[in-house]
C-alpha cells in the first residue's frame, strides 16, 4: 500500500486524451520520479492530484483517502504540497512573509481570525521560517521583495514555502528548470537533506536527467497520457522502449 | 505601546495630536481677513471630515489589504444612518444604541451582499456591489418608503414613541441627539485675537471614534489576519495551493469595511438625525473610491488624507463664486481682473468637480501611491541630505 495511489484515472481536453488510465503507485518515504516528453500529460496528473482538475474517471488515494472533489486548500491540509512548474509566489510581499503564510496555514488551519498581535509577534512561525531561509540560503534576503528575486531564487523559495509545511507529500514540477547548474545541485543536496532529515515522500517531475538521477528512487516514464515503464533507475536507464520515448529524444 | 511597533506608534500619536487639534489646525485665517473663506474649522465641516474618514479607513481595509474594488460602499452607509434614525425615533436620542445598531445591521446587510458578490472577483465583483448597491437605493426611493421615508426621507418627528427618552422636549421641539445628556450640537468658541475657534462636543465624540477606527486598523494591517489578506490581492490561487481558503477571508474583510461604513452612516445620523436616499447613490460610493485612491490606497494613512481632502474641496472650493474672485483681482486692473475671473471661474464654485477632476488626474498619473506617495517622496528628499536609513516597504505610513 502506497501512500498515493493513483487508479485508471483519465482526463480528456475536448478532443485531446491528457491521461488515459494511469495507474500510479508511490511508496511512504520514496523519491519518485515521472519523466516524459512535453505534453506528456505530466503536470495534469499533478493538477489532478491536487484537486485543480478532476479527472474523467478514476481514483486517487492519499494515505487511504480520495482527494478526488475536495477543494486544493483541504488537499493542502491533508499533507500534499505543490511546487509548480512556473513559480508560484506572493510576489508583493517580501520573502519572510512568504514563507510565513504556509507556517500559519498549517499552524491555524485554512481559516483564522487571527487578528490578535502583529505578525512578527507570533515568535513560533518566525522562528520556523527563519530557519526554513536558512536551510534554503535564502536568509539574508528575506526583506527583498518576493516578486524581485532571481528565477532560480523565486523556486527556491516556492520549494521553502512547500516544505516549512512539513508535508507528507512534496510535489515537484520541473524544480530546477531555470536554475543555473550550482543552484541545481544545491537544490539536489536539499532534497537530498531534507529526505534524511525527516520522513517525506516526493513526487518530482523533472527533464534533467542528472537530477532524475541523482534522487529518484523509483522513475515513472509517462508518454501520450499512459505511462510506458515503471522501475528503479537503473533499469529505465537501459530500457529500450524509454530511450526511443524519451531519453534518446532527449540526448540527440 | 498598545500592541503597536514604534512607527506606527508614532503615526498614530500624529494622527491623533492633528484631529483633536483640527479645530485649531483649520482654522489658520483671521476671521475677517480675506482668506477666512479657506478656513475649515467649522462643526458640521470638521464633522465630516472624520465621519468620512471612517469610511475611507474601512474601505481601505477591503480594497487597500485585499484589492477587491467595492462599488457599491455607500448603500452601508445609508443602511447605517437609517438603522440610527430609527434608533432614535424608537429608543432615544442616545447616539450609543443608535451607532451599535447602525455597525451590526450595516455588517448583517454586508455579509449578504458580500456572500453574493464574492463568488467573482475583478471587475464583475465591482459590478455586482454596484448592481447591489443601487439597487438598495431604489428599494429606499420607492418600495421600503414606509421605513424610509422615500423621497423625502427619514426624520424624527414629535410623535415618536422613544419609549427610554422624550417624544417632545421641554421646548417643544424634537429631542437633539446626545450622549448621555451631551449634546451633539453644543459648540464652546474660543476668541483669540482675531481668531475664534469652535470646539463642538458632536466633533469630539466622532473625532476620538475615528481615533479608535484608525486604531483597530493598524492592528488588523499588521496582524496575520491582515497578512492573509494582503496574500489575498497577492496571489489566490498560491493561497489556494497553501491550505489556505480564499473566500472567508474576503468576506469577513467585507464585512469589517462594511460596518466601518455602517458607523460612519450611523455617526452621520448621530450629528444630524435625518438619513435619505441619496447617501447610498453610486455617485456617494464613487466618492469612497476616490478618497481612498487619492490618499494612497493600501497605505493606513492615505484614506484619512484623501477623505480630508475631497471633503474639504467639495465645502471651500464650492462656495468660490465670482464676487470673491473679484475681490480676490481687485488690484489688477479692470480688463485683466476680468480676464483672470472668467480664467478661474470654471475651476471654483459649481466647478470644483473639474478642480478635484484634474488633480486626481494628477495624483494619479505621477503619484500612483496616492498623497502619501507625495509626502513619503518628500521626506525622502529631505532625508537623503542626512542619511541613509533602511526603509521598510509599503504599507507602513
Ligand atoms: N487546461 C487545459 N486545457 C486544455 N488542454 C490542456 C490543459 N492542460 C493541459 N492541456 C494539454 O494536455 C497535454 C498535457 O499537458 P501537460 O501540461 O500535462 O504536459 P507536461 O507533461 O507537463 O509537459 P511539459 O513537460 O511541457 O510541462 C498537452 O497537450 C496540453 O496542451
Ligand atoms: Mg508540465
Amino acid at each position: 500500500m502506497g501512500i498515493l495511489e493513483v487508479k485508471d484515472v483519465g482526463k480528456r481536453f475536448g478532443g485531446l486524451q491528457a491521461l488515459g488510465d494511469v495507474n500510479l503507485n508511490v511508496e511512504e518515504n520514496t523519491v519518485h520520479a515521472i519523466i516524459g516528453p512535453n505534453g506528456a500529460g505530466k503536470s495534469t496528473l499533478l493538477n489532478v492530484l491536487v484537486g485543480k482538475l478532476i479527472p474523467d474517471s478514476g481514483s486517487v488515494l492519499f494515505d487511504g483517502q480520495s482527494v478526488l472533489g475536495r477543494t486544493p486548500h483541504d488537499i493542502n491540509q491533508m499533507g500534499i504540497s505543490r511546487v509548480f512548474q512556473t513559480p508560484e509566489i506572493f510576489g508583493d510581499l517580501d520573502v519572510m512573509e512568504n514563507v510565513m503564510i504556509p507556517c500559519f496555514a498549517k499552524r491555524d488551519g485554512a481559516f483564522a481570525l487571527n487578528g490578535y498581535g502583529s505578525v512578527a509577534s507570533h515568535t513560533d512561525i518566525r522562528e520556523k521560517a527563519e530557519q526554513m531561509l536558512a536551510d534554503v540560503n535564502m536568509l539574508e534576503k528575506r526583506n527583498m521583495q518576493a516578486s524581485s528575486l532571481s528565477r532560480g531564487d523565486k523556486r527556491r523559495l516556492e520549494m521553502a514555502m512547500c516544505l516549512v509545511q512539513d508535508p507528507k507529500l512534496l510535489l515537484l514540477d520541473e524544480p530546477t528548470a531555470g536554475m543555473a547548474r550550482a543552484d541545481t545541485n544545491n537544490t539536489i543536496d536539499l532534497l537530498k537533506e531534507i529526505k534524511e532529515k525527516r520522513d517525506i515522500t516526493m513526487a518530482i517531475i523533472e527533464h534533467d536527467m542528472h537530477v532524475v538521477f541523482s534522487l529518484a528512487e523509483r522513475i515513472t516514464v509517462l508518454a501520450q497520457g499512459t505511462p510506458l515503464v515503471e522501475d528503479t533507475p537503473e533499469n529505465i536507464k537501459g530500457h529500450p522502449k524509454v530511450q526511443e520515448a524519451y531519453l534518446g529524444q532527449a540526448h540527440d | 505601546m498598545f500592541g503597536l511597533n514604534k512607527k506606527d506608534t508614532t503615526l498614530f500619536i500624529i494622527v491623533a495630536a492633528m484631529t483633536l487639534l483640527a479645530p485649531f489646525i483649520l482654522n489658520p485665517f483671521p476671521t475677517d481677513s480675506a482668506l477666512a473663506q479657506f478656513n475649515a474649522g467649522y462643526p458640521d465641516l470638521m464633522q465630516r471630515f472624520v465621519i468620512f474618514g471612517i469610511l475611507a479607513i474601512g474601505f481601505n481595509i477591503l480594497f487597500g489589504l485585499t484589492g477587491y474594488l467595492s462599488f457599491g460602499h455607500a448603500a452601508f452607509l445609508g443602511v447605517g444612518s437609517y438603522s440610527a434614525v430609527w434608533m432614535f425615533k424608537l429608543l432615544s436620542m442616545n447616539i450609543i444604541p443608535a451607532i451599535i445598531l447602525s455597525v451590526i445591521i450595516a455588517g448583517l446587510f454586508a455579509l449578504v451582499i458580500g456572500y453574493v458578490s464574492l463568488r467573482r472577483s475583478g471587475i464583475y465583483f465591482s459590478i455586482l456591489t454596484l448592481a447591489f448597491a443601487q439597487m438598495s437605493f431604489n428599494l429606499a426611493y420607492s418600495v421600503l418608503t414606509p421605513i424610509t421615508n422615500g423621497e423625502t426621507g427619514l426624520q424624527i418627528t414629535l410623535d415618536d414613541p422613544r419609549v427610554l427618552g422624550v417624544s417632545v422636549a421641554e421646548n417643544g421641539n424634537p429631542p437633539v441627539t446626545n450622549l448621555f445628556g451631551l449634546e451633539m450640537r453644543e459648540t464652546f468658541t474660543l476668541d483669540l485675537g482675531a481668531w475664534a475657534f469652535q470646539f463642538n462636543i458632536g466633533f469630539y465624540v466622532c473625532a476620538l471614534i475615528m481615533l479608535a477606527a484608525f486604531y483597530v486598523s493598524v492592528r488588523i494591517f499588521r496582524s496575520p489576519f491582515g497578512l492573509m489578506l494582503r496574500a489575498v490581492k497577492s496571489n489566490q490561487h498560491r493561497m489556494n495551493y497553501t491550505g489556505l481558503s480564499t473566500r472567508p477571508y474576503t468576506l469577513a474583510a467585507f464585512v469589517i469595511s462594511g460596518m466601518y461604513a455602517g458607523l460612519a452612516g450611523g455617526l452621520m445620523a448621530s450629528m444630524d438625525p435625518l438619513a435619505g436616499a441619496e447617501r447610498m447613490q453610486w455617485t456617494a460610493s464613487g466618492e469612497i473610491v476616490l478618497m481612498t485612491i487619492l490618499g494612497g490606497a493600501g497605505t493606513l494613512l492615505g484614506p484619512v488624507l484623501g477623505a480630508g481632502f475631497i471633503k474639504y474641496f467639495e465645502n471651500i472650493f464650492s462656495k468660490i463664486n465670482d464676487n470673491i474672485l473679484h475681490t480676490w483681482f481687485a488690484i489688477m486692473p479692470d480688463g485683466l481682473e476680468d480676464l483672470l475671473v472668467t480664467i478661474v471661474h470654471p475651476f471654483v464654485g459649481k466647478g470644483w468637480h473639474l478642480t478635484l477632476g484634474l488633480l486626481f488626474m494628477l495624483v494619479v498619473t505621477f503619484l500612483p501611491g496616492g498623497l502619501v506617495e507625495g509626502g513619503q517622496r518628500i521626506a525622502k528628499a529631505l532625508s537623503r541630505k542626512k542619511k541613509d536609513e533602511p526603509k521598510t516597504p509599503d504599507a507602513s505610513e
